[in-house]
């Protein structure tokens, strides 16, 4: 969380200068149930990727590699849209990758 | 023309971090948006859950330069930076081949209901900007009270499934049918459950000078009562039942596109309503004995829509 | 080299305006502030200006474009009056405390209901907590110079805030008078250069305005702007001194007028200045020490200056043309007395509330004041009067 400033220390005005500064905030403590990425079956089609609301899938080379676990809330939708069945969720903290 | 590969090397605009509910409808359509289109962005924003969940001082999840005014005035507010825009480029300010798109979002509240007035304003005058409302069928971020969006029988807090009245009285207003009304030179009703839909429609709109507007379906886990999951199959479904067809408005000429333009062909099977209802908690009453009526009313409005837009599409 | 032009104040805010060349005015028609938006959208039409004209579709909208325009980047200015200035209300908090130096000329006008089209301050005294700097005009003359000069105080780097530029609805806006008006080169050289300071268009440097501040944040975001205000102050007065020495037309954020061997004076804002001047003038000729002081800037409120130019006087007259239902005085005398009240040496104050709605004061009513401050016993409380009712 923020460490709180003085309001000489802030810009005025409520501006906010660092554009993309909630990477800073991980809202992966959030979830409940994480995606284990099966890369076997995966064809990196992409879809997971498109639908995530956290911009969590992460790409690299045009392959689907893992997940960003700082941001994933564990909604469960890249498993729920995964034609291949490459993305399984399961209860966090209780099974590993 | 879009490809998801090739799409993955474009930057993210909206940066994960941000506090939307997990499986929020808003927050992919946003991405979507983002990622269908290269040109530099200028974004406004109404008060909602989108605004107010991405920019919780001192964050903000958002790369390109971004403004919240107020609840009501996303359209108004764009026009003013459009307007300056075009100013700065005539003083030579800014570079005459500069490019900057502008786009305003606001949720079904600022744009159907407090809303409407600045966006009707704002398209009437032809700023050269794109309206997006993500439709997420009430207020959501004050605690899901019904909007003019909201579907008939949807319970919400302020049209709650009592005794007496079964959730929501009224039918959604066609807000994109009072936008055609504006003759724009393109609008379009798109689903984050056809990305690729929606994402072409985002491409296309970009290369067309003038105002457009972009109504996108929204689901809403917390509100809607399903599963955080579900969020783009019940984005598909509403679109499967007609009951959110998607289309195009291009220069007056209405053009069913995707998964209806399928059904309406007859290639696809449209899919009653029924399904859609019994897919989320919020219209959980209307199966109790006694309120078959309203799902029969219900489905006899999609179909009436729904005729009237095949209809419209065949001019 | 002076050049003289027959302005009604709404002309002559128009003609300042197209000066000025903003890049974008955003506006909606109100009576009385018509006039002034019609003579600049004739300006447009005829290519005499660069500004982006925006017709919008009400005065929230007005509001709501100009902020976007000015975080976009870039000058910009609009006016409205009563009810106008009331529906862009939530918006109007919000350009200030965005800190943009968006510059509005307000034709004073009372607030509905009844609906009334005639002169009063119920419109902007409405809005004084709002972060605006507030400036009063006396006459046309005055609309034309400040609103030059708002434009420097507004972008001024310590300050960053809007600029309402008042004048008297009907009686100013409507009136043609002489005014001295400088040349297009001359206004472009007295405001400089506009300097952008986090714009939007600068897509290279994002930002974001416009957060949610939980309770974390709020407090210091508006500690921020009290901060603005109070250097607004001396850059109201730094600001007027150069357009005196520029124009050699003189202003300073307060008027006295016979004040320095004056036992009892009139404190007044706008053109009911112009009226207790020519009442001085006349009582003076009889040999009766009175005097006037016309607040010019009312927000920030120049308490220090204020007192600096009561102490010592014996009787005071507010004069407030607006009232703030339910309280202690109008919102002018509670201002004074409040930075009156530890001088030791201060005098009686005592509250008119008058022209609401556009009744007239005239020569005889304000010399009726004089005279009962000239008679005022030694002690005198503070008391409200409603000068021109009838039945009072």
């Amino acid at each position: 969380m923020s460490d709180e400033k003085t309001w000489k220390e802030i810009p005025w005005g409520g501006l906010i200068l660092d554009a993309g500064n909630a990477a800073e905030y991980h809202t992966g403590d959030w979830r409940t149930e994480r995606p284990v990425h099966i890369m076997d079956n995966c064809k990196h089609c992409m879809y997971c990727w498109i639908c995530c609301p956290d911009s969590a899938i992460i790409v690299e080379d045009k392959k689907m590699v893992g997940v960003d676990f700082n941001y994933c809330k564990g909604c469960g939708i890249c498993e729920n849209v995964c034609p291949f069945n490459a993305i399984k969720m399961v209860i966090e903290g209780q099974e590993g990758d | 023309m879009v490809n998801l590969k090739q799409l993955t090397e474009r930057e993210e605009r909206l940066t994960g971090g941000h506090r939307l509910c997990a499986g929020c409808g808003a927050s992919i359509i946003v991405r979507q948006i983002l990622l269908a289109t290269n040109y530099p962005v200028v974004v406004s924003c109404a008060t909602g859950c989108l605004e107010v969940s991405t920019t919780i001082y001192p964050y903000t999840a958002w790369k390109n330069p971004f403004i919240h005014n107020a609840f009501e005035n996303s359209a108004a507010t764009i026009s003013g930076a459009e307007a300056m825009f075009k100013a700065q480029q005539r003083v030579g300010g800014i570079p005459k081949d500069k490019k900057v798109k502008f786009i305003a979002f606001g949720g079904d509240g600022g744009t159907y209901d407090i809303g409407v007035q600045s966006l009707s304003g704002a398209l009437e005058r032809g700023h050269d900007f794109m309206y997006v409302c993500y439709n997420n069928e009430a207020y959501m971020n004050t605690g899901i009270q019904r909007s003019s969006a909201t579907p008939r029988g949807a319970a919400t807090t302020t049209s709650p499934a009592g005794k007496v009245i079964p959730g929501k009285k009224q039918y959604p207003k066609d807000l994109t049918e009072v936008i055609a009304g504006h003759h724009l030179p393109y609008a379009a009703q798109v689903s984050p459950g056809y990305y690729m839909d929606l994402m072409k429609k985002v491409e296309k709109a970009m290369e067309i000078e003038g105002p457009k507007f972009m109504n996108a379906f929204s689901p809403c886990p917390r509100g809607w009562r399903h599963a955080s999951n579900a969020s783009i199959d019940v984005a598909k479904l509403a679109v499967d039942c007609c009951f959110w067809p998607i289309y195009e408005i291009e220069d007056d000429k209405y053009i069913l596109t995707g998964q209806s333009k399928l059904i309406a062909s007859g290639k696809k099977e449209k899919v009653p309503m029924s399904d859609y209802l019994k897919s989320q908690g919020r219209f959980k009453h209307l199966f109790a004995p006694g309120n078959e009526e309203v799902i029969a009313e219900i489905q006899a409005e999609v179909d009436k829509r729904w005729e009237r837009l095949v209809k419209l599409s065949e001019l | 080299m002076v050049r003289s032009m027959a302005l009604t104040g709404n002309f002559a805010a128009a003609y300042s305006t197209k000066q000025i060349n903003p890049h974008v005015v955003a506006a909606y028609p109100i009576t009385p502030q018509t006039t002034m938006m019609e003579k600049f959208s004739e300006y447009v039409a005829n290519g005499e200006v660069d500004t982006e004209l925006i017709c919008v579709e009400s005065e929230h909208s007005a509001m709501s474009a100009c902020v976007g325009a000015s975080a976009a980047g870039g000058r910009v200015i609009t006016s409205t009056a009563a009810n106008g200035l009331a529906l862009m209300f939530e918006i109007v908090y919000i350009a200030a405390s965005n800190r943009l130096p968006i510059i509005m000329c307000v034709m004073n006008r009372a607030l509905s209901a009844p609906i009334n089209i005639h002169g009063d301050h119920s419109d902007s005294m409405g809005c004084r907590d709002s972060g605006w700097i507030q400036i009063y005009n006396e006459n046309a003359q005055e609309v034309y110079d400040t609103t030059i000069m708002g434009v420097r105080i507004g972008e001024h780097k310590d300050v960053r805030l809007p600029v309402m530029v008042n004048l008297d609805g009907f009686i100013t806006s409507h009136k043609i008078e002489k005014v001295d008006v400088l040349e297009d080169d001359e206004v472009q050289k007295f405001i400089g250069e506009y300097k952008p300071v986090y714009p939007l268009l600068d897509t290279d440097n994002p930002v974001t305005y416009g957060p949610l501040d939980l309770t974390d944040y709020y407090f210091e975001h508006k500690r921020q702007q009290v901060e603005a205000m109070k250097k607004a102050l001396p850059v109201v007065k730094k600001v007027s001194k150069e357009y005196s020495n520029f124009t050699g037309r003189q202003y300073d954020i307060l008027e006295p007028y016979h004040l320095d061997d004056a036992d009892c004076a009139i404190v007044t804002m706008s053109s009911t200045a112009g009226t207790t001047k020519h009442v001085v003038d006349k009582l003076r000729a009889e040999g009766k020490k009175v005097g006037m002081l016309k607040v010019r800037l009312f927000r920030p409120f120049p308490a220090e200056d204020i007192r600096e130019q009561l102490a010592g006087m014996k009787q005071v007259a507010v004069l407030d043309r607006s009232e703030s239902f339910g309280a202690y005085g109008g919102p002018l005398y509670s201002e004074v007395r409040n930075a009156m009240y530890d001088v030791d040496d201060k005098p009686n104050i005592v509250d008119y509330i008058f022209g609401l709605g556009g009744r007239d004061i005239n020569a005889v009513n304000i010399e009726n004041i004089f005279n009962r401050l000239m008679s005022a016993p030694a002690k005198m409380p503070g008391d409200v009067n409603y000068l021109g009712v009838r039945g009072d």
